[in-house]
Order: C-alpha cells, then sequence, then structure tokens
C-alpha cells in the first residue's frame, strides 16, 4: 500500500437480487489507485467491471446492495452524506461512458451541457464560464469550438462526441478519471487517438485514471498496473510490463491470445475461450474458470483459489496452476 | 502512435446553417387559418358587427344578407357574430384546459418517473381512479354545485385531461430516466431537481407539446360535446358547440345553423393538429426526427 493512495476498494462485494436469485456482480474485490496512476480493469462482457465502477461513484441501480470500504481521497464513500456525494462527483471523481450516442443529452446543446457542468461545481459567470467551456473543447482537440458550442451532440461525429464527452469530465479538474470502455463504440482508427487523448490529458492535469476495457490491448501502453477480472472477481494483478511479461492466470493468457496478431498470416483462426462465462446467479464452488481452463483439475473443480502474492508483491493471482512461462511478451 | 487527423475540420463550416426545409402550402393555410380565428376573436368587438345576443324576432332563420353576412339564428342574432364570439369560448376553454393538464399532469408524471416506488403507485393509482370516474357525470356533478360558468367548465375539462399528461410524461421519462446521459449527469455531481428540469424536462417536453396541440383539439371538440349537451357555458354566450346544439332543432329547416359552427369547429381542430405536428417535427433537434 502506497502512501499516496487516492482511491481504495476494499473487500467490495455488490450484490443485485433479479428474479432468478441473486446475482453477485462484484465478489470480494479490492483494488487500490494512487495519485496520478493509471489502473486498467480487464475482462469480458458481464465480468463486474462496469459494476465495479458504479459501486465506486455509488451510482448502483437502487435494488443494489454494496458491502466493503471505498476510501477516496481520505473519505470513505460509503459513509457520505448524498449531498456531500453529489458535490464529489464530478468535482473530484469523473466518467466517461461507453457510448456517447447516449452519454450526452440529446436536446441540449454541446455548450450547455459544458457551461452547466462548470458552473454546477465551480463558481463562474456566465462569460467565463463560457470561455472556459471553449478552451476545454480546444484541448480535446475540438477545431472551431466556438461554434461547436451552439451545436447539439447529433451534429458530431462518434469521436467528436466522445471528445465532448471527455471535455464534459475533465472540466473541474477531477483528480480520479474513471473510463468506462471509453472507445468500445468508436471507429479502430479514432479509438488511439481518444486513448491518446485520455493518456495526454491525464499526464498533463496529474490525475489518476482507472481505464475499463475488454482489450488487453488497450492497456498494454497506457496503463501502470492491470486487474484482471473475472465473474464478479480479481484473478490477477500485477504492474503493466511484470504482467505482459510473465502472466500466471490462464484466463490472461487466454485473453491475450484472443487478440489478433499483427504478425500473423491472414485467415488465421483466433483461439476463442471456449464456453461461456458462468452463470453469475448461481456460484460455482471452485474457481469460477475451472470449467473452461484447460490446466483445471480437481482441486480447482472443488475449492476456490485466493488472490495470492507471487513471487512479487505486486503481482497477485488467483490459480492453483499458474503458467511458469512468460507467453505475452511479443505484445 | 499512427494516429490519423484527417476530418478534424471539413465539416465546421457547413454545419451551423440550418437547412430550412419547405414545410408545404398545408402547413400554411392552417397558420393561416389558426392566425385569422385568433384574430377575429381577440378583436371581435372591434369589428364592424351586430350584437351576438341582440334578437329580432322579425329576422328569424334569415338567410344570407348583406345585413347578416352568414344569416341569423331561430332567435334572429347575428349567426357570424355568434361564431365568432363562440371562437373566443372554445378558444379560451381548449387553450387553458389542456395547460392545466400540461402543467400537473407533465409534473406528476415526471416525478412518478423519476423517483418511482411508492410515489409513482400511489399516483398512477389516483390517476386510474380519475380515469375510471365518468366524465359526464363528473361534468353533470360540478356544474351542478358550483354553477355553469366558462371557469367551471375550463376546471373540469383541465382536470379531466391530467391522466393523459401523466401517462405521456411518465412514459417518457420511463425510458429517458435510464439512458445514460442521466447517469453521467449524476455522476457529475448533478442535483435531483437539475436532473429533471435540465436534462429529462427538454427531452420531455416534445412529446408532451405534441399532445398538448392533440389535447387542444380534443377540449374543444369536448367542449362542443358538453356544450351541445347543455352543460358548457351558460346562454346567451354562444359557443361552437352550444351553436351545434342549438341548430339541431332547426336541422330540417336550416342545417346551416348547425353546419357553420361545425365547420369553424372541424376546420380549428384540423389546423391545430396540422400544425402540432409539423412544428414538433422541424423543433425536435433529435436526429431523424423528420
Amino acid at each position: 500500500m502506497t502512501d499516496n493512495t487516492l482511491l481504495s476498494v476494499d473487500d467490495v462485494v455488490v450484490d443485485l437480487p433479479t428474479p432468478r436469485g441473486n446475482l453477485r456482480a462484484v465478489d470480494h474485490v479490492d483494488l487500490r489507485v494512487g495519485a496520478g496512476r493509471t489502473l486498467g480493469v480487464v475482462g469480458e462482457s458481464g465480468c463486474g467491471k462496469t459494476m465495479l465502477s458504479r459501486a465506486i461513484l455509488q451510482l448502483l441501480p437502487k435494488k443494489a446492495k454494496l458491502s466493503g470500504r471505498v476510501m477516496f481521497d481520505g473519505q470513505d464513500l460509503l459513509q457520505l452524506s448524498p449531498e456531500k456525494l453529489r458535490k464529489l462527483r464530478g468535482r473530484s471523481l469523473a466518467v466517461v461512458f461507453q457510448d456517447p450516442m447516449t452519454s450526452l443529452n440529446p436536446v441540449l446543446t454541446i455548450g450547455t451541457q459544458l457551461i452547466e457542468t462548470l458552473q454546477e461545481h465551480l463558481e463562474l459567470d456566465d462569460a467565463t464560464a463560457k470561455k472556459r467551456s471553449a478552451e476545454l473543447l480546444a484541448a480535446v482537440g475540438i477545431p472551431a469550438p466556438e461554434q461547436r458550442l451552439q451545436q447539439y451532440p447529433h451534429q458530431l461525429s462518434g469521436g467528436m462526441r466522445q471528445r465532448v464527452a471527455i471535455a464534459i469530465a475533465l472540466s473541474c479538474e477531477p483528480k480520479l478519471l474513471i473510463a468506462d470502455e471509453p472507445t468500445t463504440a468508436l471507429d479502430v482508427t479514432i479509438q488511439a487517438q481518444i486513448l491518446d487523448l485520455l493518456a495526454r490529458e491525464q499526464r498533463r492535469r496529474h490525475m489518476a485514471m482507472i481505464l475499463i476495457t475488454h482489450d488487453l490491448g488497450v492497456v498494454a501502453g497506457r496503463t501502470d498496473e492491470v486487474a484482471v477480472m473475472y465473474a464478479g472477481r480479481v484473478v490477477e494483478r500485477a504492474p503493466t510490463p511484470a504482467l505482459f511479461k510473465k502472466m500466471r492466470m490462464p484466463y490472461t493468457e487466454a485473453l491475450l491470445a484472443a487478440l489478433p496478431k499483427i504478425d500473423a498470416a491472414p485467415h488465421t483462426p483466433l483461439p476463442a475461450i471456449s464456453g461461456r462465462p458462468p452463470d453469475p446467479t448461481r456460484p460455482l464452488k471452485g474457481c469460477s474458470f475451472s470449467p473452461r481452463c484447460r490446466y483445471a483439475d480437481g482441486r480447482c473443480h472443488n475449492e476456490k483459489p485466493a488472490l495470492a502474492e507471487a513471487e512479487s508483491r505486486e503481482h497477485q493471482y488467483a490459480c492453483f496452476h499458474p503458467i511458469e512461462t512468460g507467453v505475452g511478451a511479443s505484445v | 502512435m499512427a494516429t490519423l487527423e484527417l476530418s478534424l475540420d471539413e465539416d465546421v463550416a457547413a454545419a451551423p446553417a440550418r437547412r430550412v426545409r419547405r414545410l408545404g402550402p398545408l402547413f400554411w393555410l392552417a397558420t393561416g387559418w389558426m392566425i385569422f380565428v385568433f384574430a377575429v376573436a381577440i378583436f371581435a368587438e372591434l369589428l364592424p358587427l351586430p350584437s351576438p345576443t341582440d334578437m329580432d324576432m322579425l329576422e328569424r332563420r334569415a338567410p344570407f344578407s348583406l345585413a347578416h353576412w352568414l344569416g341569423t339564428d331561430g332567435l334572429g342574432r347575428d349567426e357570424l357574430a355568434r361564431v365568432i364570439y363562440g371562437a373566443r369560448i372554445s378558444l379560451v376553454v381548449g387553450l387553458c384546459a389542456p395547460i392545466i393538464g400540461l402543467i400537473f399532469g407533465g409534473a406528476l408524471g415526471m416525478l412518478a418517473g423519476y423517483f418511482r416506488g411508492r410515489f409513482e403507485s400511489l399516483v398512477v393509482g389516483s390517476m386510474d381512479v380519475l380515469l375510471a370516474f365518468p366524465p359526464l357525470i363528473l361534468a353533470l356533478a360540478v356544474t351542478a354545485y358550483l354553477g355553469q360558468s366558462i371557469l367551471n367548465l375550463t376546471f373540469i375539462l383541465g382536470v379531466l385531461s391530467i391522466p393523459a399528461f401523466m401517462r405521456v410524461a411518465r412514459a417518457a421519462t420511463l425510458t429517458l430516466a435510464r439512458r445514460e446521459f442521466v447517469i453521467a449527469a449524476q455522476a457529475l455531481g448533478a442535483t435531483h431537481s437539475r436532473i429533471l428540469l435540465r436534462e429529462l424536462l427538454p427531452n420531455v417536453m416534445l412529446p408532451l407539446l405534441a399532445f398538448f396541440l392533440l389535447g387542444v383539439a380534443v377540449i374543444i371538440v369536448v367542449e362542443g360535446a358538453l356544450s351541445f349537451l347543455g352543460l358548457g357555458v351558460p346562454p346567451p354566450i354562444s359557443s361552437w358547440g352550444s351553436m351545434i346544439g342549438e341548430g339541431r332543432e332547426s336541422l330540417e329547416v336550416a342545417p346551416r345553423l348547425a353546419f357553420i359552427p361545425a365547420i369553424a369547429m372541424f376546420l380549428t381542430v384540423l389546423s391545430f393538429n396540422l400544425v402540432g405536428d409539423t412544428l414538433r417535427a422541424l423543433t425536435d433537434p433529435r436526429q431523424g426526427a423528420l
């Protein structure tokens, strides 16, 4: 645990009641993000990434039950009054959502949405807020920001809209930015631009970031640490270089193997992970990855491996049969 | 990282100019009729019209003439003056009653759709009760106890229109409140009142306004029906509905006495519907609205 920890998530559990029974979306997760650092959270759809980010923001669905502790900047978010929490959101804790088509209000102009966020948290007069908004749009690489302020979201392209969403998130200089699959809804050519923009603004503002994605390739060059999630649990956690040098959890290996390689021959079939994630309303007794794991044996099916420290203090994984050799060095 | 900085400024110049759409002659005809009806209703006193209540028993059911452009009714009152003064009643009731519904129904619907829970059940339940209550009995009861007046008529019709507006507002809010931009607003620290007023209201307002113009048309017809049944404005004040009701007595002798106010009502209601639809499509800033 470093001294300048900005966000610490301890033993967080999120339960969602469903007609088919209790769904454990996040299962005893511990995470730490230092000030100015980047944490990548990787996992396939439905593994609890988004629920984890909503739990940090305290924006879970009303029926969801949350337990554990979320400490942000010295405050326990679970104990804060709704009013204090509201002031914290947007001001020091901001989010960029996956789909800029839906995360911007379709009937308000870009300017209105930016200016109102600014005025909500910082006491700015109209002229200053407008000037700040134009500067922010320019900072996220939007040309002719003055004109853009007058426009509605549908008059902008997807990449532009995501830039606007980032500008809104950055508007009050947050200490932590949660980017929930910020590039999933965008074209591949735009993805790199948006990720580079996020990295640049993060360095410039010395802001911490949680980058949530299903794409190991996205976190590779852009994060300090990576947490791999599966079925609501963190199954492997390591500093990014260490993880790509020597991944231990078979799930991480399988995720990486599923990435297309640029030097592979054309029409090379991608090794998909067979099967589907376990039904979260029916928790397994053993390791949740065991039904799909090619290394699994009897112990894996009956006993849940704990997230344990491995050769170094930072590199943790939850597996009885860790992979011995590094495989991902080429990425 | 190889980034493609291709299309950054090519569409900036063309973007702000909003394309002027062709509105079509029908829209202009409808707007023209609405302006005409409003103008004559507002300036009725300034027009060189005979009094709408002065009776001339020698000129009963007189045909069209220079003295009485649209003839006279069964009591010798000038038909044109009665249609024009009747427009006042129909328009005032037709606009004010849906405004009551729009404000109360819209607010209740948005609150119910946003906060859900027990409040929603209470609102929806009480609106169902109101819907299940026979509207004519309610109108009868109110006019019996409070008396026949324009105010009471507007009040009854306004209350009766609340459930419909509530349902439209709630349905729109329910789908919108789950959209990501509402969660995004919450994540940016917006208060409930800000989310309701700034994020949801501009979105809910579009279907509500379209429904409002439809409501105006419906209320004009309903006011006519109530007046036809004798529950509307008290005589000798004329409204289109009461004129149709009075004209019914002489339908065989002088059918125009029922048809003239009916045509005025028909054209006005049609105009409201046409203009309402076009304006909604035009002002909707969402993509693919027209």
